[in-house]
């Protein structure tokens, strides 16, 4: 099972770094998204997928899944939602402003 | 007493929430944050005094026992980059009114700034390496908030790049945690530092030392990753660019050097080798790009890039006497970059523009502004009597005991080189004829303030090194056996 998921996570970054390198402001976007999407993911397969209950306590239950990664995923996951939600605005001021959402063309430098 | 470790954190979180109610106020919320910041750096200089007669301070956050919950560690080596760090933010405080529009300031520039001083202090204080990641994002998140603040067309067209680059080395940052996590279990620093001992797998151990490395190398701009650096620290005015400047790439130097001595210490033929070969390489290139550019801004800027150099030799060679250099050299550039940016504002300021090629003659209108400039020079580029000497003879002793002449060549006609790229701004800009000055609406006359006090303090680190210099060398005594931190933390 974590064979299957590690491939998951790699095709899921690979998939992240393609549209990373495109030129469409909104594609990079997307690939950020998957590149998280593949780390939180990685965090889940590297804690181990033992088969076990969700770790909540209760009575006669001896083998639980591993509550650490499941707290720092969850954690992860707020902060790339807000960072997220951050980088679209940004991208849409910048493509009010510069009129272009082609990132060769907010490339070089002007002196001011 | 353990407690108060965390008022650092607590003391600029808590105000930069306050001020979030008052943004309309700014009389209130000036004064507000200069009181808040000077509170700050008394409550920091009273820590780190205890600290230093003491020993390290450990605080086990909600009562847990150490491995199992977080804690904070106050060690003479955190504790000196978080006063240094509040230092800072007491200029940056007191420059922020007299030189931001009053759009930036009334759109919550304070917050940024507070919460950006928690991050940072935050990340320094962390013995968590997953809590480092959250310190991490925090300063980010505030950064991001300064880097767009105003939003220029330059502004945003940089800052995306700033953003993308951060969230990537962020994801980065959590895959190799994820992958540390599965090699150890755990993610408290000093009971991976016990562990890593224990498990003999030292190929995957290595790598996931690289991938750190290569995460923090982005955060902290070093060869090859310091190409978005330059253009996204001079956008912004120039307080914000002085506490970018002086504080986030430190913090990713500062993580190399925590988890480089105190993690991953067990391959250094490999990794540390590779460290020296990418110093050399910062150092080249940073000076390169310093020394290719008029814009006065993008000098500074591009300065920073080989004081990185500098630090990562000091680790590369790891010895005691290179490590205090690189810590001793760590907390100058802190301060003198702050300095330099603020300068480099100012005369931004009174010239109305940052084109090299148009400034000349200030120092008829400006003296004190001028032989600032030149003074803060001289301390940059590391002349005997100042500050940046003394980080760099220790940096260049344990480079020539250790054998490796090349780089410590290499140091030393870089500091020449930033002597010129420095004195270029100077010989430029304040000699030769007088130029036509803009009118002025606002005078720069409370600006000097806050530059000076940050030249006092970098002249009273140079002049008053033999105060300084044993306590920084036992960090460095420190450093080199990670026993210290673990039986500090792990009170077995």
């Amino acid at each position: 099972m974590e064979i299957i998921m590690s491939i998951l996570a790699g095709i899921l970054f690979s998939a992240g770094v393609y549209l990373l390198l495109q030129r469409q402001l909104l594609k990079i976007v997307f690939g950020t998204a998957l590149l998280s999407h593949g780390a939180h993911l990685l965090i889940l397969t590297m804690g181990k997928l033992n088969r076990g209950a969700p770790p909540i306590l209760e009575e006669g239950i001896k083998d639980y899944t591993d509550p650490l990664p499941q707290a720092l995923i969850l954690t992860s996951i707020v902060i790339s939602f807000g960072v997220t939600s951050f980088l679209l605005v940004l991208a849409y001021r910048a493509y009010r402003t510069n009129k272009t959402d082609n990132m060769e063309q907010l490339r070089g430098s002007d002196h001011d | 007493m353990t407690n108060l470790i965390f008022l650092p954190i607590l003391i600029p979180l808590i105000a930069g929430t306050m001020f979030v109610f008052f943004r309309k106020r700014l009389p209130l919320v000036r004064a507000g944050t200069q009181i808040v910041t000077i509170l700050n750096l008394a409550v920091t200089a009273f820590v780190t005094y205890y600290v230093f007669e003491n020993g390290t301070l450990v605080l086990q956050t909600g009562g847990w026992d150490a491995p199992y919950g977080i804690i904070l560690v106050g060690d003479a080596l955190a504790m000196s980059l978080i006063l240094t760090t509040n230092i800072i933010a007491v200029a940056a405080a007191f420059y922020a009114p007299y030189s931001l529009d009053k759009g930036r300031e009334e759109f919550y520039f304070y917050t940024f700034f507070l919460i950006l001083i928690g991050g940072v202090s935050g990340a320094f204080l962390t013995g968590d390496i997953f809590n480092l990641f959250v310190f991490f994002e925090v300063l980010l998140m505030a950064s991001y908030g300064l880097i767009t603040l105003g939003g220029t067309r330059q502004q945003l067209r940089e800052s995306i790049k700033y953003v993308l680059l951060n969230l990537f080395s962020s994801i980065l940052f959590v895959t190799t945690v994820a992958f540390l996590y599965s090699v150890t279990g755990t993610i408290n620093m000093a009971q991976l530092s016990v562990r890593i001992g224990h498990v003999n797998q030292t190929g995957i151990l290595t790598t996931i030392g690289i991938l750190f490395f290569i995460v923090f190398a982005t955060k902290g701009a070093l060869f090859p990753l310091y190409f978005w650096m330059p253009n996204a620290y001079t956008k912004p005015p120039a307080v914000i660019s002085a506490l970018f400047g002086a504080l986030l790439t430190k913090v990713g130097i500062y993580s190399i050097i925590r988890i480089f001595t105190l993690i991953f210490n067990g391959n250094i033929d490999y990794t540390h080798t590779f460290f020296i070969v990418l110093a050399g390489f910062t150092l080249i290139f940073g000076v390169a790009g310093a020394l290719s550019t008029n814009n006065i801004k993008l000098i500074i800027a591009y300065n920073i890039i080989p004081a990185i150099g500098f630090m990562i030799m000091g680790v590369g060679v790891f010895t005691d006497l290179s490590l205090s250099g690189s810590i001793y050299y760590l907390i100058h550039d802190m301060v003198i970059k702050a300095a330099l940016f603020l300068l480099v504002g100012a005369v931004a300021i009174v010239a109305g523009t940052s084109d090299l090629r148009k400034i000349s003659g200030l120092i008829k209108e400006f003296p004190f502004l001028g032989w600032m400039f030149f003074i803060a020079g001289l301390v940059l580029a590391g002349l005997p009597p100042f500050s940046g000497f003394i980080g760099k003879l220790q940096l260049l002793q344990g480079a020539f005991e250790n054998g490796h002449y090349v780089i410590a060549i290499v140091a030393l006609i870089t500091s020449l080189l930033i002597l010129i790229s420095v004195m270029r701004i100077f010989i430029l800009g304040f000699w030769g004829e007088g130029m036509d000055l803009p009118q002025n609406t606002r005078s720069i006359r409370p600006l000097y303030f806050p530059i000076s006090f940050l030249l006092i303090f970098s002249i009273v680190l140079g002049v008053g090194a033999e105060w300084f210099l044993p306590y920084i060398q036992q960090i460095g005594v420190d450093l080199t056996d990670p026993s210290v931190y673990i039986d500090a933390v792990l009170k077995e």
